[in-house]
């Protein structure tokens, strides 16, 4: 029992995906100029992580293994493509900010990532716990960038504003979005220590 | 782990993924198109709605064409004639398409606009959804107004920093009031003479 909650925990600090495994950086980059849309953005991740980790564990004994990542590849775009045409569908105010990066969550180095290294080699049940813990980790990572940039960026937090006019604006920016990435770097880094 | 690769358990094993990962993207496109579409159009009356006054019926898309370009349009009805027009008018922004709806008066005054899509910059060029020193300014644009940013020596402000995407709003603003200068040029000498 405790290893399976150590599935779901190891994601926000040990295996943090953005700060310890510094994996998917162009979502990360890209997605964090708020709070709110690193959140959704982290969710969105979090939902293909999960289902995709499921459906390659279950897959992989039969897949040969010359081909197993173009199969692999095909089955996570699936669930992204999935994912997209709900939203769309559902959700189309979430689905006019992020609609740009959704597509990307295929090339997100985490979930083939967590494909080859936890989902083939595990079964169904461990590797969708392992989706989780590595999901939420990305969620929380990329919910703390934007929560930075945006009290930066903006002067806002969650879209709440609480300082009047404008914030840095290089930090809303691409330039703002590294050196937000590096400082938490070091920080995450010293705490672990 | 893994089976053993040879060539036909590859093929098969490929074109079995592919078939069936096709199949579920055509069951589900097939379930959500339906809301899709719903939620786009609901999108677009809600910004047509947003930008005329109250109260007229609107009618159906009709299209113009203007220096080469096409409109699309919509009148709204009151009391046997055009109370006002919504016309979808695109520009290149900063970062690429910038289109909006416009509603315009017939007299030429503007009588509110609304972005139905951009690609500006977040933090600069996309406030020209949120900015409402920016966006309240088109509420009711008086027709004598000259469509130019400040800085070309018009009447419109520009979002701080964001000139590019101010110039290309101003120009999907002008371009909408064109059409209707073209489409209805009695009501606005009529108005015009009225005001004087």
């Amino acid at each position: 029992m405790a290893n399976k909650l150590s599935l779901i925990t190891k994601g926000f600090i040990k295996e943090n995906p953005t700060f310890v495994l510094v994996l998917g950086m162009c979502p990360t980059l890209a997605t964090t100029t708020s709070a709110i849309n690193g959140l959704e953005m982290g969710l969105a991740t979090l939902f293909v992580l999960v289902l995709s980790n499921i459906a390659i564990s279950l897959i992989s004994p039969i897949v040969p293994d010359k081909v197993h990542i173009p199969v692999y590849i095909v089955v996570i775009a699936t669930f992204v493509t999935v994912l997209q045409l709900v939203m769309q569908a559902y959700t189309p105010s979430v689905y006019k900010t992020l609609g740009l990066f959704i597509p990307l969550i295929v090339v997100n180095c985490i979930i083939l990532g967590r494909a080859e290294a936890f989902a083939c080699k595990n079964n169904w049940i461990d590797s969708a716990l392992d989706g989780l813990g590595i999901g939420l980790g990305f969620t929380a990572s990329l919910t703390v960038i934007g929560i930075v940039r945006e009290i930066l960026g903006s002067g806002s937090v969650f879209g709440w504003k609480f300082i009047a006019g404008d914030g840095i604006l290089a930090f809303v920016m691409a330039p703002g979005a590294f050196m937000v990435l590096g400082y938490l770097l070091v920080l995450f880094n010293k705490i672990k220590k | 782990m893994a089976a053993k690769s040879n060539l036909q358990n590859m093929a098969l094993c490929l074109t079995l993924t592919c078939l069936l990962c096709s199949a579920i993207l055509g069951m589900v496109y097939a379930v959500t198109k339906a809301p899709i579409d719903a939620a786009a159009e609901a999108a677009a009356k809600a910004a047509i709605a947003e930008v005329l006054p109250e109260g007229g019926d609107i009618s159906e898309a009709k299209t113009a064409d203007l220096d080469g370009t096409t409109y699309e349009y919509y009148e709204e009805m009151g009391g046997g004639q055009v109370v006002a027009y919504a016309v979808k008018s695109s520009t290149n922004g900063f970062g690429g398409n910038l289109s909006l709806m416009v509603g315009v008066l017939p007299d030429g005054t503007i009588y509110n606009t609304k972005v139905l899509s951009h690609s500006e910059t977040p933090g600069l060029g996309a406030k020209c959804t949120s900015d409402k020193k920016f966006t309240s300014q088109w509420n009711g644009f008086a027709k004598d107004k000259k469509l130019a940013v400040a800085k070309d020596g018009g009447d419109v402000d520009a979002i701080t920093a964001s000139t590019i995407t101010s110039r290309a709003y101003t120009l999907a603003v002008s371009q909408a009031r064109d059409l209707i200068k073209m489409l209805d040029p009695d009501a606005t000498t009529g108005a015009s003479l009225f005001d004087k």
